[in-house]
């Protein structure tokens, strides 16, 4: 039996599909964490100068948590599957650095935000927080979207040099152009960022009912759950959109002993119904979840909608990833040159390297463990109040 | 073909990324544990004091920190968006590390360092200190992830990598030897012993200052106190590993040790420079080292005596290395940059022979790929080890430029003398009681503060400048590193990035500034 190439054997193909898992898993984290994010667009949700300190102090306490997953995030890819690394963040140019610089400004921002010295004003540093939410999300949404609808590139098959812009009815901005060449997806990569901006937005709204206290921070909690239902609903418009078009979009598929990428109608939908049609249990489970977590604190008055909204988000992202990447689905397509789409099998690392990261990754499930405990830890003294902003000791920003 | 242009300026951004980063980092490193050693006092003894000077000097570490992380990522990810052909090549070398570092340290970090910052009425003070101890532990090895990563990049050994000639890409073959590897090891070791010496300079500064305006007196000893023992043995832990760390240079990477040496003609028994202003001179025009400097003084037999560990070992010089020293065993340039060609060539025939299914064009292409073409003191030496010099083209690009090499690194080594001799004599003050009243210790203390950042910063200068023209030495040149695109799209990104850090980095000082001026008493 053949394998597409740098494929060696079976046990490399299981190892890759093993990284892929483990990068859908990571992915479908970060966008739960995204609940910072989100959380950071409502500031204006806040009437009062203490009000806002309760937002901006809620989500300053978890923001290293959502960095710290998208590094590890590019770190498993750059390890698992150099050659994405090497493709999307060389050719995507535009897309990254925007990403990236929305990140760098918001990292600051908590910290120098209400300090004194702070050189451009507490308002700038709002107006950070605001980008960072909007831009890198939206971005990165539509980054995801690109795993569908493919991108613009081609490459060398010896040397992988690059060369980006290469299709003849395409458009290069270096990655932009994902937002804006509507004959190549551009209306699904809007509509999954819009998507995962909604998410965000829902997801952060739920946090701070969560972490701020009932009484201290009443009114804000009561803007809060009309924030989530108007989101709600445009989160509802972009899902149809989205889902219409992973009903609708040739799915980019490749044989996985050959290499060879196809386009095959209804892709998408055939890789929701592989594997015994689990991914599809799981993200029912996800969007039902979802929901759930969404009527206990948007329509309802319960302060615990995270949870279920947040593990549903888990799920459906992790199926997003999948769906893009496994049962012979080329994740990061080519519409320039459809042998160019890169694989799971022909991006991956060597068979070792790929074996000795599935060992390092048996420790995750600790990390994870202990990221549990100190959230929990945190978060048994109760809910945030004003008393403790007004604590010297409380590192309050 | 590559425009040069474009990738000076990638290698422009990426630096100026690095440096930034690099303001930040050191003192995190060594900030966390000078916090955690405060905290432990304080849970120790149960005063209130400490508690205070642990919860300002934390309140400055929190200030560095969130722009130190932030940096971090742009520098990761910019291997992917500047260096895409080197991400592709070297990615599981390289990329491994960094997974790891964000699996078994970043997450750490950025875990505990929420119950250190916000859990002091959440959690027990047991609790919380032992979250001080682990964000300290999580940054360090944040830092030993990343080095072993840049240790490879340096000394890329066939022990744990080896070039596939079926995916032309260099990849793992040993994970423990990847990470036990001495270049890294040394390296990880000089870089927090240099942190831990900046932070404990930054305390101890900051701490005269107080004393110096009579201000926080009590406040001010018992900071200096902690930081002066810290800083005496950091800084002479630095040199001490910093020797280690030269050696291991001068057997691995040898024109990065001839460079900042300013050694043009190899010699027996070579001196050190100490002080000098070289010239810089084509080395094969260059028949004694007295010609290669305006001015010298020397210190007999040291350069073989440090790099050799044998003061009448021979150290070899740039010429050498250009153009071959038979007595010695070095190949000049021509001979390593035509076995490299013939890799290079092996390399397509073989792609060519695969991608007509011409098996024994394969193996004939393998066998020329990696023929033996040196034996090491018992290391075999193959032509895919040497490939990368195929690529470059001229003997000047063998070597980094002397004049910045030599300045950087002098300049590094002589400031981490100074401060080994001006920790000794605050720890000595201290010891005696005196310190309170030594102002003129106390001025040198407070005036010094910037140096460790000169010195940490030209000591990257001289690792990185000093790799040159490698991205991984004598494998990939850093020209063929760099990620094909249009030169206006680096430099608008560039510029873009530079707004951000000249007003993120005056914002940090501000607020720093602001901070210390106020003094620990209700410094939130």
């Amino acid at each position: 039996m053949s394998w597409a190439p740098f494929t060696t054997d079976a046990t490399h193909f299981y190892l890759q599909v093993y990284w892929w898992i483990i990068i859908a898993v990571l992915g479908g984290l970060f966008l739960f964490m995204t609940f910072v994010q989100g959380g950071q667009t409502l500031f204006h949700v806040a009437k009062t100068e203490k009000e806002q300190q309760g937002i901006l102090n809620s989500l300053g306490r978890k923001w290293e948590l959502t960095f710290t997953t998208l590094v590890l995030f590019g770190g498993a890819l750059y390890a698992a599957f150099p050659l994405f690394y090497s493709v999307s963040f060389g050719g995507a140019y535009w897309v990254w650095m925007l990403i990236l610089f929305a990140f760098v400004l918001q990292a600051v921002s908590y910290e120098y935000m209400n300090r004194k010295g702070n050189l451009i004003g507490s308002g700038a540093y709002k107006f950070f927080l605001y980008f960072n939410g909007i831009v890198g999300v939206v971005l990165f949404g539509a980054a995801i979207g690109t795993f569908f609808t493919g991108s613009n590139f081609t490459f060398d098959s010896a040397t992988k040099i690059l060369e980006w812009g290469t299709a003849k009815d395409g458009i290069n901005l270096r990655g932009l152009e994902a937002a804006i060449d509507f004959t190549h997806g551009a209306w699904f990569n809007l509509a999954m960022g819009i998507l995962v901006f909604a998410v965000a937005r829902i997801l952060g709204a739920l946090w701070l009912i969560n972490d701020l206290d009932d009484n201290d921070f009443a009114d804000v909690i009561n803007r809060l759950r009309a924030i989530i239902r108007r989101c709600f609903i445009v989160l509802l418009v972009a899902l149809v959109v989205v889902l219409y078009g992973l009903v609708t979009l040739k799915g980019y598929a490749y044989d996985i002993h050959t290499g060879k990428v196809t386009l095959e109608p209804g892709k998408y939908l055939h890789n929701l119904l592989a594997f015994g049609a689990a991914q599809l249990i799981v993200f029912l489970l996800g969007v039902v979840l979802f929901v759930i977590g969404v009527l206990q604190s948007g329509f309802k008055n319960s302060k615990k909608g995270i949870w279920a909204t947040g593990l549903g988000t888990v799920l459906i992202g992790i199926i997003v990833f999948t769906l893009a990447g496994l049962n012979g689905t080329a994740y990061y397509p080519s519409y320039a040159d459809l042998q160019s789409s890169l694989t799971i099998q022909n991006s991956s690392g060597s068979k070792y390297t790929l074996a000795v990261m599935a060992w390092i990754s048996v420790s995750v499930p600790f990390v994870l463990a202990y990221i549990v405990y100190v959230w929990y830890q945190m978060k048994k003294a109760g809910p945030i109040t004003k008393a403790e902003l007004e604590d010297p000791e409380s590192h309050a920003y | 073909m590559i425009d040069l242009s474009m990738l000076e300026w990638a290698r422009a951004q990426f630096a100026m990324t690095a440096i930034f980063h690099f303001f930040f980092v050191p003192f995190t490193l060594g900030m966390s544990f000078i916090v955690a050693f405060f905290e432990t006092i304080y849970v120790k003894t149960g005063k209130k004091e400490w508690k205070e000077i642990t919860q300002f000097w934390q309140l400055i570490f929190g200030i560095n920190f969130a722009i130190g992380l932030s940096t971090g990522i742009i520098h990761e990810f910019e291997f992917g968006t500047n260096w895409s052909t080197y991400s592709w090549v070297v990615g599981d070398l390289f990329g491994a590390p960094l997974a790891v570092e964000g699996i078994v340290a970043f997450f750490m970090e950025a875990t505990f360092a929420a119950i250190a910052f916000f859990g002091w009425k959440r959690v027990s003070p047991k609790v919380h200190l032992a979250a001080s101890w682990l964000l300290a532990i999580g940054s360090n090895l944040s830092a030993l992830w990343i080095l072993i990563a840049n240790g490879f990049m340096q000394h890329p050994s066939t022990d744990f990598g080896t070039f596939n000639i079926d995916t032309a890409r260099l990849e793992m073959t040993n994970f423990f030897a990847l990470i036990t590897q001495p270049v890294a090891q040394v390296k990880f070791l000089h870089t927090i012993s240099a942190s831990y010496t900046l932070a404990a300079l930054f305390v101890l500064g900051i701490s005269s200052l107080y004393l110096l305006r009579g201000k926080h007196v009590d406040f001010a000893k018992k900071s200096a106190t902690v930081a002066a023992a810290f800083g005496l043995i950091a800084s002479i832990f630095t040199a001490v590993i910093g020797d280690e760390h030269a050696y291991e240079v001068a057997n691995t990477q040898p024109t990065k040790i001839a460079s900042a040496e300013g050694l043009i003609v190899g010699e027996r028994g070579a001196p050190i420079v100490a002080i000098g202003i070289p010239k810089d001179l084509d080395p094969t025009k260059v028949t004694s080292n007295d010609e290669a400097f305006v001015f010298k003084i020397e210190l007999p037999k040291m350069l073989s005596l440090l790099g050799k560990r044998d003061p009448n070992a021979f150290v070899p010089g740039l010429k050498d290395l250009v153009e071959g020293n038979p007595e010695y065993g070095i190949w000049p340039f021509k001979k390593l940059h035509d076995e490299g060609a013939k890799a290079i060539e092996a390399l397509k025939s073989y792609h060519v022979a695969k991608a007509n299914g011409n098996t024994a064009g394969m193996e004939k292409a393998k066998e020329e790929f990696y023929k033996v073409v040196a034996d090491v003191d018992g290391v075999k030496v193959t032509r895919a080890d040497l490939i990368g010099y195929g690529y470059l083209t001229n003997a000047k690009d063998l070597y980094p430029p002397v004049s910045p090499m030599f300045y950087s690194f002098h300049i590094m080594v002589a400031l981490g003398f100074w401060f080994i001799l001006l920790f000794a004599l605050a720890y000595a003050s201290i010891i005696k009681g005196a310190f309170e009243n030594n102002k003129l210790v106390q001025k040198l203390a407070v005036i010094s503060v910037p140096l460790p950042w000169i010195a940490t910063s030209f000591g990257w200068m001289t690792a990185e400048v000093g790799r040159q023209p490698w991205t991984v030495f004598g494998i990939l040149p850093t020209v063929h590193s760099v990620t094909p695109i249009a030169l206006t799209n680096i430099q608008a990104t560039f510029f873009m990035f530079l707004t951000a850090f000249v007003i993120l980095g005056i914002a940090e000082l501000k607020i720093l500034f602001t901070v210390v001026k106020h003094g620990p008493k209700g410094a939130h």
